[in-house]
């Protein structure tokens, strides 16, 4: 059972990851198609896959099911799956209906987020200019992971695919970070090579909210500039975790 | 409501349960027990549910005072263990009366010990379970001073005793490919399980370090791998190749490569094994580990049936003129259905 034939992969792929996972896989590079894919073929497993589902899920370009082997054997729910594969080209769905849009204030750079200038450099963009595409660009939940809640966001334009720094920091809940084409919105303090370039009051796991986890994969979130002043009083008002997000349904 | 104050615990003790399955997607693993096998003998043992809560204590006890009449459960990794100073059977029930103390040392054997109360521990319902995800910051340690009550329907049997094959001392597990099984060289995977692994001192309800002689285990491309779901029972090669094996309370999604995958009837003897303990990885085709979790799954639903009377032998009973014997023990909120247990299990 050691064999590891070289890898060939033809993307999508259906394989078993662990004895009760199996994991459908639109690409092996993160990119706007396949994360897309990923999330429309997921929202097309609901009610799909009958008994023996434990839950789905998506990461940045796969979709999961975690399922009982001893009711639900593999060849049955990969052939449910191929079938759901083979009904058309996933990477060319739309998203699915019933996604959420989220508009957070945030306040970017100052000693707040103190990372922004060396971004807006590294980007070739003056703070102001870096600020306004940054703060106006319509990001994607690629994924949740890491923590409870913590979405990955993107795509931001190709200027902002920054690598990710050596040396790590700590940044507070609710820090907007950016490396790679994406944010991410840190759940709770976290060391990051990620550039600290915006902080928002927004919290991503809300232990005692009716709603405990807001994001979901496929929402989209724009992150509005406020003033350093403006953001302390968003922040020091709330007691939701809100943060002054304002939320809408996506017309599909 | 009957219950235990916390007089005195370890370092790393929390309320467990099945853990909190249907959150993938948003960033929260299933977490819960890590040995999932000492939670089913506890219910089986006290003849309730399995996925009520109960105390998990990593490598030590504490010490508990009855504030009424009770029943627990002590299982996992077996510990020392005693009431008003008399020793007490591990991988087994007990009463408890009001004012008696239990108390709970080091672990013998293995690492996570659980200490189960008849009704389970009362605890908020957060998502549909009562367990402590440390990671996720949902609950927190048990502190001394603490109050651990009996939820609903404590009545019921005790004075039983399971028979616990051994799975605290580490041994051979079985793996299964996964998804980046095949971004390693056939001479590393050959190299991977004949090695001799020995539980390394980093461990915690995350996952467990394992570490060797020689070379690390990478993959071809291992800093270029897209973020992928992670699986409790994942083997994931973290910087030089040093493997950790992922628990109930691992992160959801990761980058690290994962080389292959513990089935999760033998998960429990990852999480188990002290620090040095020797494990080894075994590659097993799909239908053998099937077969191995039908077998696994048939035993689970046969612990209850496997409980028998606790016994101690006069011999072992060197406090015999002051053992507490059932005349004493029953209290008048319990059903009869317990008190036939006891007068038949612990006067025969």
């Amino acid at each position: 059972m050691t064999q590891a034939p070289p890898s060939q992969t033809t993307y999508p792929v259906i394989r078993n990851i662990g004895l009760d996972g199996m994991l459908v896989t639109f690409s092996d590079q993160l990119g706007e198609p396949s994360n897309r894919a990923a999330l429309a073929f997921h929202a097309a497993l609901a009610g799909a896959l009958g008994d023996g589902v434990g839950e789905t899920s998506t990461s940045l370009a796969s979709a999961f099911v975690r399922f009982d082997p001893l009711r639900l054997p593999h060849a049955d729910l990969h052939a449910r799956l191929a079938e759901i594969l083979q009904r058309r080209d996933w990477t060319l769905a739309p998203l699915p209906p019933g996604r959420t849009l989220w508009r957070v204030p945030c306040v970017y750079g100052t000693d707040l987020a103190p990372q922004l200038a060396e971004a807006a450099d590294a980007a070739g963009l003056s703070e102001a200019a870096a600020i306004d595409t940054l703060g106006q660009t319509r990001v994607r939940v690629l994924a949740i992971g890491f923590a409870p809640g913590q979405p990955y966001l993107g795509p931001l334009g190709a200027e902002w695919n920054l690598p990710r720094l050596t040396a790590l920091q700590q940044v507070p809940s609710g820090a907007l970070v950016q490396a790679i084409s994406q944010f991410v919105l840190f759940t709770a303090p976290a060391p990051t090579g990620w550039r600290h370039v915006g902080q928002t009051a927004f919290r991503c796991f809300r232990r005692h909210a009716d709603v405990p986890i807001p994001l979901t994969p496929g929402d989209e979130m724009v992150f509005e500039p406020v003033s350093r002043a403006d953001f302390i009083r968003i922040r020091d008002a709330d007691d939701t975790g809100a943060g002054g997000a304002i939320s809408e349904v996506i017309a599909s | 409501m009957s219950g235990l104050v916390v007089h005195r615990i370890g370092p790393v003790a929390t309320l467990q349960d099945k853990g909190r399955p249907g959150y993938l997607k948003q960033g929260l693993s299933c977490g819960g027990g890590a040995d999932r096998q000492a939670l089913a003998e506890g219910a089986a043992l006290l003849g309730q549910d399995a996925g009520l809560a109960a105390l998990e204590m990593a490598g030590t006890g504490g010490e508990f005072e009855a504030t009424g009449d009770l029943r627990i459960a002590l299982t996992g990794a077996p510990m020392v263990a005693s009431i008003d100073g008399a020793g007490v059977a591990w991988n087994a029930s007990h009463l408890l009366q009001t004012g008696q103390r239990l108390s709970i040392g080091a672990a013998k054997a293995g690492v996570y010990g659980y200490l189960h109360l008849g009704g389970g521990i009362e605890a908020e319902v957060f998502l549909g379970a009562r367990s402590t995800h440390l990671l996720a910051g949902i609950g927190g340690m048990v502190q001394a001073g603490d109050r651990l009550m009996c939820g609903k329907g404590a009545g019921g049997p005790a004075g039983l005793v399971l028979d616990v094959a051994d799975r605290f001392r580490g041994g051979t597990v079985r793996v299964v490919p996964s998804v980046q099984t095949e971004l390693f060289a056939r001479d590393v995977l050959d190299r991977f399980v004949a090695t001799g692994f020995k539980r390394g001192p980093r461990a915690n309800r995350m996952g467990v370090e394992m570490l060797s002689d020689g070379a690390g285990f990478t993959a071809a491309g291992q800093l270029n791998i897209l973020s992928e779901m992670i699986v409790p029972g994942d083997i994931q090669m973290t910087g030089d190749g040093l493997p950790f094996v992922l628990l109930p309370e691992c992160q959801t999604t990761g980058g690290y490569p994962r080389i292959a995958t513990v089935i999760p009837c033998d998960l429990p003897i990852v999480a188990q094994a002290p620090a040095g303990a020797p494990i080894r990885f075994e590659f097993v085709t799909l239908e053998k580990a099937l077969a191995a979790e039908r077998t696994y799954e048939t035993a689970l639903k046969g612990l209850r049936g496997a409980c028998r009377p606790l016994i101690r032998d006069v011999a072992d009973i060197g406090d015999l003129l002051s053992y507490q014997l059932v005349s004493g023990a029953i209290s008048a909120h319990w059903d009869d259905h317990r008190n036939e247990h006891l007068d038949k299990d612990e006067v025969s």
